[in-house]
């Protein structure tokens, strides 16, 4: 029974986080996007527009729900959940820090510990494309369909490299559990100084999975599907209020689970080197592991931003080119490679 | 509580595999398929056979079936009938072959059953089970693996080569036209 009330309560505390860390991540998009282009951004609602999260849902939520006469009406109102849904599961096997002591009980900071970890995520990257498809698909719209159709191909394109990139990681941990992953990295040093974490170990397969997220999440440079010059905004032009922020929520919770899942797998999730001893499980050792995943995780979402209004969008048929010809081979040679120094080295 | 959930994800699994067939239309059949897709992954889960449901997720539901959806809207089967113009002939084929299938596990299933052979004699493994499964599929099932894993090769060199020739060919047909 205590396990339930502690699982119930991890849940609600996550859960409730995410959906604040998406509004706030929308902010920071508004915010950080109009630095970049020299404005000011979003600063009317509250002090330095820290409410405009606030405002923001409320428009969405009052405005009309206009649902077009010509769509195939159930699929169209299955699809912004179907792409929510796995977006928010995500972030449930991720450790965002070591156990902390709470009123006498050892709490592990993770929802579920399942010994699928990785796959479990990869299950959930490759279930986005549904809301994608059929959202396009329903919307009974060219422009939808195409965004659809590209969505598709991209995402089942780029899930290789995302599964690929990650072997190199399974084979040097041994283990597809993200708590056991973080907890090697954050027993061992490289070359006396360094922290061991994988990034060092796997610098390829880091690159690799990055790019492959990024592909994965829809961001520029890889948001062919909504792509506005050509396709007016894809698979999701014909949603209107709260369905269309669910697509757009879908959005910043796939990419704060992969800044999550990148600052776990290759930077040492709660790991912070040097100053917190990683067996230490006082109050204060705990708190600073959980700021460490979050400055990590953070800095991840920074970077997705900061690429957003960076670079310009690929062609399609570039995309094509990087998924097949560029991540997949050298995904594969990254394979080879930690298996070659895997058995020199045993 | 499990005996609960098995009843859920079985009753979900048959009403979908209903639905797949009952539905006219191709996309909402192929929904009914993903749903009977999950259903199963739930009861892998209730088995303790995490990898297995992780593996249904990512192959059938995440990969095989949106592959599908692609290719019906592709070709734009995606309205009631559709399907009818396409497979109208090969019906009755299909009903006898699907037939003998099905006869043919019902027979399998309730011999076992009525033999009461012991399904295996190791006990089950409930943790740990995926680095077990790695081991035997690399120890006493590497070569129906390696089998696998070749013919899978041949269906994708064989694609390729037949994408390659039509292009060709259309490409010779065309500069002979100009």
């Amino acid at each position: 029974m205590d396990y339930a009330i502690e699982s119930v309560v991890k849940i609600v505390v996550v859960f409730g986080g995410m959906l604040g860390a998406v509004a706030y991540l929308v902010l920071a998009e508004r915010k950080i996007s109009a630095y970049i282009q020299n404005r000011l951004g979003p600063n009317r609602v509250g002090p330095w527009g820290l409410l405009q999260p606030l405002a923001d849902g409320l428009k969405f939520l009052f405005k009309e729900d206009v649902i077009p006469r010509h769509v195939n009406r159930f699929v169209y109102l299955a699809a912004p959940p179907a792409i929510l849904v796995p977006a928010l599961m995500g972030f449930a096997i991720v450790p965002f820090g070591d156990t902390m002591t709470l009123w006498g009980r050892e709490v592990r900071l993770q929802i579920a510990d399942i010994n699928v970890g990785i796959l479990y995520l990869l299950a959930l990257a490759s279930l986005g494309v549904y809301g994608v498809v059929l959202g396009g698909w329903a919307s009974n719209n060219k422009y939808a369909l195409l965004g659809g159709l590209r969505a598709s191909a991209q995402m089942i394109s780029y899930e290789l490299a995302l599964g690929l990139s990650l072997i190199g990681v399974l084979m040097a941990a041994g283990t597809l559990q993200l708590d056991e992953i973080v907890r090697q990295q954050s027993e061992r040093t490289l070359f006396g100084f360094l922290p061991g974490w994988n990034v060092f170990t796997q610098p390829l397969g880091f690159v690799l999975f990055t790019a492959a997220a990024f592909a994965e999440s829809n961001r520029l440079p890889f948001d062919l599907p909504e792509s506005e010059q050509e396709l007016v905004a894809g698979y999701h032009a014909e949603y209107s209020s709260m369905k269309f922020a669910m697509f757009f929520m879908a959005e910043y919770a796939h990419m704060i689970t992969a800044s999550a899942v990148i600052a776990t797998l290759f930077f040492g999730g709660w790991h912070m080197p040097w100053l917190v001893d990683p067996g230490s499980t006082s109050m204060g050792a705990s708190l600073l592991k959980v700021l460490a995943f979050l400055v990590k995780t953070g800095f991840f979402m920074f970077l997705f931003l900061w690429v957003r209004w960076t670079l310009p969008r690929f062609r399609y048929d570039q995309v094509m080119w990087l998924g097949w010809k560029v991540l997949l081979p050298l995904a594969l040679l990254n394979v080879f490679l930690t298996g070659l120094y895997l058995t020199l080295a045993s | 509580m499990e005996q609960t959930f098995f009843f859920v994800f079985a009753a979900i699994a048959l009403a979908a595999g209903v639905l797949l067939v009952a539905f006219r239309n191709p996309v909402y059949s192929a929904l009914s398929l993903v749903a009977a897709f999950f259903a199963l992954a739930g009861l892998f889960v209730l088995l303790n056979a995490y990898f297995l449901a992780a593996v249904q997720i990512i192959v059938y539901a995440g990969a095989i079936m949106v592959l599908f959806l692609f290719v019906i809207m592709l070709l734009n089967l995606g309205h009631a009938g559709a399907l009818e113009r396409v497979a109208g002939k090969y019906r009755r084929v299909a009903v006898v072959l699907l037939a003998a299938v099905l006869v043919a596990q019902l027979g399998f299933m309730a011999g076992r059953h009525w033999a009461d052979t012991p399904v295996s004699d190791e006990a089950p493994l409930f943790t740990d089970n995926i680095n077990a499964i790695g081991k035997l599929l690399y120890t006493r099932y590497l070569f129906p693996f390696e089998v696998v894993s070749v013919i899978l090769l041949v269906a994708l060199i064989g694609v390729m080569v037949m994408v390659k020739r039509d292009r060709e060919s259309g490409e010779s047909r065309s500069r002979q036209a100009r």
